[in-house]
């Protein structure tokens, strides 16, 4: 396969729940050769349903998707071949152990024996299960799973790897050791990677390229970096020790885009906040006045999110709070 | 980090499977595994047809009716204008009648093996209601969306469910067998020991398509208590329109059409016939043809549904 080629194609994907409701609405985009590339939403945003088509187990109500090549519709076995997949619940059966089942996925992909075993004690140790390999996987904490899952998604050499929701749930130091994992992992078996994500700071330090999907679209796409750049720059806020009105001065100084009071600071936007900022202390001295708390924050995914889904950081808090109930209902579901 | 060691090794590709049904025994192993290795699962599916036996069969023992023990002695008047021997003529004859009556009602002069024999159908039956749930299950605990996302045939993973269910079924069948045995089963006249293996066999066809049916119902069902609600409202009319308590010939006639095509009056006309019945082994073919052909058509639907239905 030609490297510079695109790995996923989509065009015009749509997925129409029940004649009603459109949890995917005609979205477009590809994902490059070794790229890791990540949908962020909220919940219920349709990542889910994207990934669930793409690797070929919902079908969808129109449009096409190719991976590798191969049409999700029409070439969907070898599309499965080809592909790895995480999904976002714990699939694991919990009354083997960790070892027999990645086993069996190696089954389910029709790798013999001969291969799989050694495969599947090299996967168990790259995600440093050894020692719990013959543990029920009943046994297992939560990073535990999520690491016999990535294991179990490898187990067939894929090609692209999907992974829906990799660290959810998962306690942020947990989260943190799971993207140093699909990070190596990447980097090993040279893998692209399609994830979905509803925290921010995952898609900042996994992804290459973010695709922003909201009510089954997408509403944007870009590299992080590019992403906050977009919305204008770095932001100043600052006080002085006078009441005065210091607008004038601090518009005149270099790469200063806005200036904007707001009780007593002023919010200031700059297309490079580390220059401005000595230079508007410079200024205001020069002018008598004192400079008395000032800080400098480069714009995040938050604002980014913020700024395209009208959403704010604490909605996707609340559903993610429903994610864990979700969980906890199908943990006790399973006893 | 375990970095450096573990950079893979084998670098040979992934070969893909030419075998067309890769996966089904490690999906039947699988469902089976949980079977055998859960205790409880396991005696409880051999404690529920032994209790069966014992009430329906041992405790309601209608062969009791007709004994001699249960008929009021014979009039005083009458004893006294007998002699002995056309007193014992008489009560020889009346001991004839009532097995006399059981033999032409059951086919065996003792109602619990009639009965212990239905009960294999019985077992049969809730082993593979079972197996809806076990789909169900696989639904909501994700493992099935996993299974449907690698390159195993959507045919593959409805037939690891029948088969493994038809080996479980087989299985329960052979020991409420054993059980009705140790209980005082009354062989036929023409028991061997391929008798029991011609049991399984039928068992197994039956297991088959009563797993396919109840698969077929649950492929596209999330919710719990679907299979449940089928459960209720299939098994018992399932094993009351059959031969499994009662003869069919005793029926009103309503009932006795819809036991006379019920694939389980079937097996157990089969199943009969190689244990206990002495009558031979006319209609063994019709038996094992009807059920085969019954397990053949209702596998083909399933798998046919699952082609379509079986997805997210
Ligand atoms: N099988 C289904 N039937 C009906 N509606 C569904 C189904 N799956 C998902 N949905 C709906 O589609 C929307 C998108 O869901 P999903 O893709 O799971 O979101 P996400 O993964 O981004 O949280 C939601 O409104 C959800 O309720
Ligand atoms: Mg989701």
């Amino acid at each position: 396969m030609n490297q510079a080629e695109n790995v996923i194609e989509v065009e015009g994907l749509t997925k129409v729940f029940n004649h009603s409701l459109t949890a995917v609405d005609h979205i477009d985009f590809s994902v490059k050769h070794g790229e890791i590339f990540g949908f962020l939403g909220p919940n219920g945003a349709g990542k889910t349903t994207t990934i669930s088509m793409l690797i070929t187990v919902l079908k969808p109500t129109s449009g096409t998707a190719t991976i590798l090549g191969g049409d999700i519709a029409k070439q969907s076995l070898d599309v499965r071949n080809a592909i790895g997949v995480v999904p976002q619940e714990y699939t694991a059966d919990e009354d083997l152990t960790g070892y027999e089942n990645i086993l069996l996925c190696a089954d389910l992909y029709g790798i013999p024996r001969s291969i799989s075993k050694k495969r599947a004690l090299d996967l168990l140790q790259l995600v440093e299960l050894t020692a719990f390999k013959d543990k029920r996987v009943q046994t297992y904490s939560g990073g535990m799973r999520r690491r016999l899952e990535l294991a179990c998604g490898l187990i067939n050499r894929p090609k692209v790897l999907f992974l829906d929701e990799p660290t959810l749930g998962l306690d942020v130091q947990t989260r943190a050791a799971t993207w140093n994992y699909v990070k190596m992992l990447k980097k090993q078996f040279g893998m692209t990677l399609f994830l979905t994500t509803h925290y921010l700071e995952e898609a900042d330090a996994l992804c290459d390229r973010i695709a922003i999907i909201d009510h089954g679209k997408i509403v944007v796409i870009g590299t992080p970096s590019a992403l906050k750049d977009s919305l204008g720059g770095d932001i100043i806020t600052l006080s002085i020790q006078k009441d005065a009105d210091i607008t004038d001065i601090i518009s005149e100084i270099e790469h200063v885009k806005e200036v904007k009071k707001e009780n007593a600071s002023y919010i200031i936007k700059s297309s490079n906040g580390e220059l401005t900022a000595p230079l508007i202390i410079e200024a205001l001295r020069k002018n008598g006045y004192v400079v008395t708390k000032l800080s400098l924050t480069k714009p995040t995914l938050n604002e980014v999110y913020l700024q395209y889904t009208g959403k704010s950081m604490r909605d996707a808090e609340e559903s993610r709070e429903n994610v864990f109930k979700q969980r906890a209902a199908v943990r006790r579901a399973r006893q | 980090m375990s970095q450096n060691k573990t950079a893979p090794a084998d670098v040979e590709e992934t070969q893909v499977s030419k075998n067309r049904f890769h996966g089904l025994w490690a999906l039947t192993h699988r469902d089976l595994k949980k079977w055998y290795q859960n205790p409880v699962v396991f005696i409880l599916g051999i404690i529920q047809p032994v209790l069966w036996l014992a009430l329906l069969g041992k405790a309601m023992n209608i062969g009791a009716i007709f004994s001699s023990a249960s008929m009021p002695p014979m009039p005083q008047q009458l004893v006294a204008t007998l002699t002995a021997q056309q007193q014992q003529l008489l009560s020889g004859w009346l001991g004839g009648l009532q097995s006399q009556i059981m033999t032409s009602t059951f086919n065996t002069g003792d109602y619990f093996s009639f009965m212990a024999m239905g009960m294999v159908a019985f077992v049969t039956v809730f082993t593979t209601a079972f197996t809806g749930m076990s789909v169900v299950w696989d639904r909501r605990l994700g493992f099935m969306n996993k299974v449907l996302s690698t390159p195993v045939a959507r045919s593959t993973i409805v037939v690891s469910k029948v088969i493994s269910a038809a080996i479980r079924s087989v299985f329960q069948a052979a020991i409420v067998t054993v059980i009705a045995y140790l209980l005082g089963l009354q062989l036929g006249a023409n028991f061997t020991v391929f008798s029991v293996l011609g049991v399984f066999a039928i068992v197994f066809l039956i297991g088959i398509g009563l797993s396919s049916m109840f698969t077929a119902i649950t492929l596209r069902t999330t919710r719990m208590e679907t299979p449940q609600a089928i459960f209720n409202l299939v098994t018992l009319p399932l094993m009351f329109a059959s031969s499994a308590y009662f003869p069919t010939n005793l029926m009103p006639s309503w009932l006795k059409a819809i036991a006379d095509v019920n694939p389980i009056s079937y097996t157990l006309d089969a199943v009969r016939r190689l244990m206990i019945f002495s009558n031979g082994y006319s209609g063994l073919v019709t038996d094992f043809v009807y059920v085969g052909a019954f397990a053949a058509v209702v596998t083909a639907i399933c798998i046919v549904l699952s082609w379509r239905f079986l997805n997210k």
